[in-house]
């Protein structure tokens, strides 16, 4: 391993490419904390996200006025504003409206941290997203299908959980998709906050050694990369969801 | 995706080829354009700040004035912030960098900062009173709230063992301050000796250890033209200001507690 970090310490020497990320310790063990921050806050958006929608799509559907009207709120509340207002939101205002617990320093902190609201704003983001992509995609189940399932005895829950969900995953997967795609992209907006995550890093490390166009083309390729993994997992697992006459 | 790939590269190939960019010189399209482009902070009282109808004012305003005025051309300020502030003046948006910025060497590499100095700052914290700090290595471990793009977060998190949470502008980092997301606030003492007067808001605060790491501030033209007849004229007004004390009554007229080292310059301009 030490060769390729030479080499990259050679890279700069001969040609002024200075990827501090791989030959300097200290950028090196920042850069790739922060390339862990971004992939644990989108796991874990995504999942909360996914949660979020399926949840929400079902509580969509309730006999109840004020369930739907609280569903529909949330979708409005969350949808309609920027996800930046949304983090600051959470972050500097609802945090401190909040308890505060002893830090082993000997002061006051806020209850959450900036990766635990980072991970709340995000999912209530894109949870927002997935309810109306859910929606659709139950929307595109034949009523003759649930009817069907009606007939056969099954409950309102039962025919979500065995009938409407599955189905309608496979007609909304490619929204899905994207969505998550989004979702990954807007971790981004987590170093306003102080989350140390890879754009957060990048930043701190091009003030540190004046090298921006390297960290901008480093950040492009690993974002694009990131989003290449994401995109073919998704596919992986709708070629193996696929239900022959159904969808596409 | 091998295409991809090769898309990657070209971007990749272009932007860093993008770095080499015409010179020109700045002085003549200044007088041709009739105005300067300062890039200046407004996060920075007194130095850089918006008064209650908006304007940037201050003191760095005011030296930025006095150069247009000299020039004879008309004065437009563009609000910079320390993680962008030398991209900013490299991509020509800016003609003059006039932000509070410390003059280090690795700076000096990359935008044309012109001697002489005309300020200097050390780095210390503010931290709450009930914390009792006294000594840098008490950080050790503690989160220590900072401003991105500053040349001493690395430094003190290196150094001190501290854990930097930065954000892109002072009021995040006073607003985490204050909710205790952080054990101290990392900065120039400059910045809180003016913070400390206003007891109200900063009482529980203090300012406890040895300021450190002393740094004069530049005023920066872009790099080719430190040596050329631009960085010269600004050359020429930093020393004249120095000569005729303009600094230290512009400090005094902003409320900055006279520092040392600024009275020393005007005595050593003005002997010569």
């Amino acid at each position: 391993m030490d060769a390729v970090w030479e080499w990259f310490a050679w890279l700069n020497e001969a040609y002024g490419i200075k990827l501090t990320i791989f030959y300097d310790d200290y950028d090196r063990r920042r850069f790739f904390n922060g390339l862990w921050h971004t992939v644990a806050l989108s796991g874990i958006c995504i999942v909360l996200s996914l949660l979020i929608g399926v949840v929400g799509a079902w509580l969509q559907g309730s006999h109840l006025t004020w369930t739907r009207r609280l569903v529909q709120g949330y979708i409005q509340c969350f949808r309609n504003t920027p996800p930046l207002v949304q983090l600051y939101f959470f972050y500097f205002g609802v945090s401190a409206l909040l308890p505060t617990v002893e830090t082993d320093w000997g002061g006051q902190a806020p209850l959450l941290d900036s990766f635990q609201w980072a991970v709340v704003s995000l999912s209530f983001f894109a949870g927002a997203f997935n309810v109306e992509i859910f929606r659709a995609g139950m929307e595109a189940v034949p009523r003759a299908t649930v009817e069907a399932a009606e007939a056969l005895g099954y409950t309102r829950l039962q025919i979500y959980r065995h009938v409407v969900l599955p189905l309608a995953l496979r007609f909304c997967w490619p929204a899905l998709t994207s969505n998550m795609v989004n979702l990954l992209k807007t971790t981004t907006l987590a170093y306003a906050i102080a989350v140390p995550e890879l754009l957060y890093v990048s930043n701190q490390i091009w003030s540190d050694e004046f090298n921006v166009p390297e960290m901008m083309n480093v950040l492009l390729v690993v974002y694009l990369l990131l989003v290449g993994v994401l995109v073919w997992a998704m596919h992986r697992w709708e070629r193996a969801m696929r239900v022959p006459g159904f969808g596409h | 995706m091998k295409r991809i790939l090769i898309l990657a590269i070209a971007l990749l190939s272009l932007s860093l080829g993008g770095l080499a960019t015409a010179q020109q010189n700045t002085l003549d399209s200044i007088k041709e354009a009739g105005k300067i482009v300062v890039g200046v902070k407004t996060d920075y009282p007194p130095w850089g700040m918006r008064d209650s109808d908006g304007n940037i004012v201050g003191m760095e305003i005011d030296m930025a004035r006095d150069i247009a005025d000299r020039l004879g051309v008309e004065l437009e300020l563009i609000p910079v912030v320390a993680s962008n502030r030398m991209e900013f003046l490299e991509q020509g948006k800016i003609d003059l960098l006039l932000a509070t910025m410390s003059d280090t060497p690795e700076r000096r590499e990359v935008v044309g900062i012109v001697e002489p100095n005309y300020y200097a700052s050390g780095i210390n914290v503010l931290a709450p009173k009930q914390l009792g700090l006294s000594e840098w290595e008490e950080l050790r471990g503690k989160p220590v709230c900072g401003i991105q793009g500053a040349w001493y977060n690395k430094m003190v998190s290196e150094k001190f063992g501290a854990e930097p949470v930065t954000f892109t502008g002072v009021p995040e980092v006073e607003q985490a301050l204050m909710a205790g997301r952080c054990a101290a606030w990392l900065y120039d003492d400059s910045a809180f000796v003016t913070r400390l007067q206003d007891q109200e808001k900063w009482s529980d605060f203090e300012m406890p250890l040895k300021t450190t790491d002393f740094a004069p501030w530049g005023i920066a033209v872009p790099l080719a033209e430190r040596e050329g007849s631009y960085g010269q004229y600004i050359s020429e007004v930093i020393t004249d200001w120095h000569k005729a004390g303009t600094l230290v009554e512009l400090e005094s007229k902003w409320g900055i507690p006279p520092t040392d080292w600024l009275a020393e310059q005007h005595q050593q301009f003005a002997d010569q």
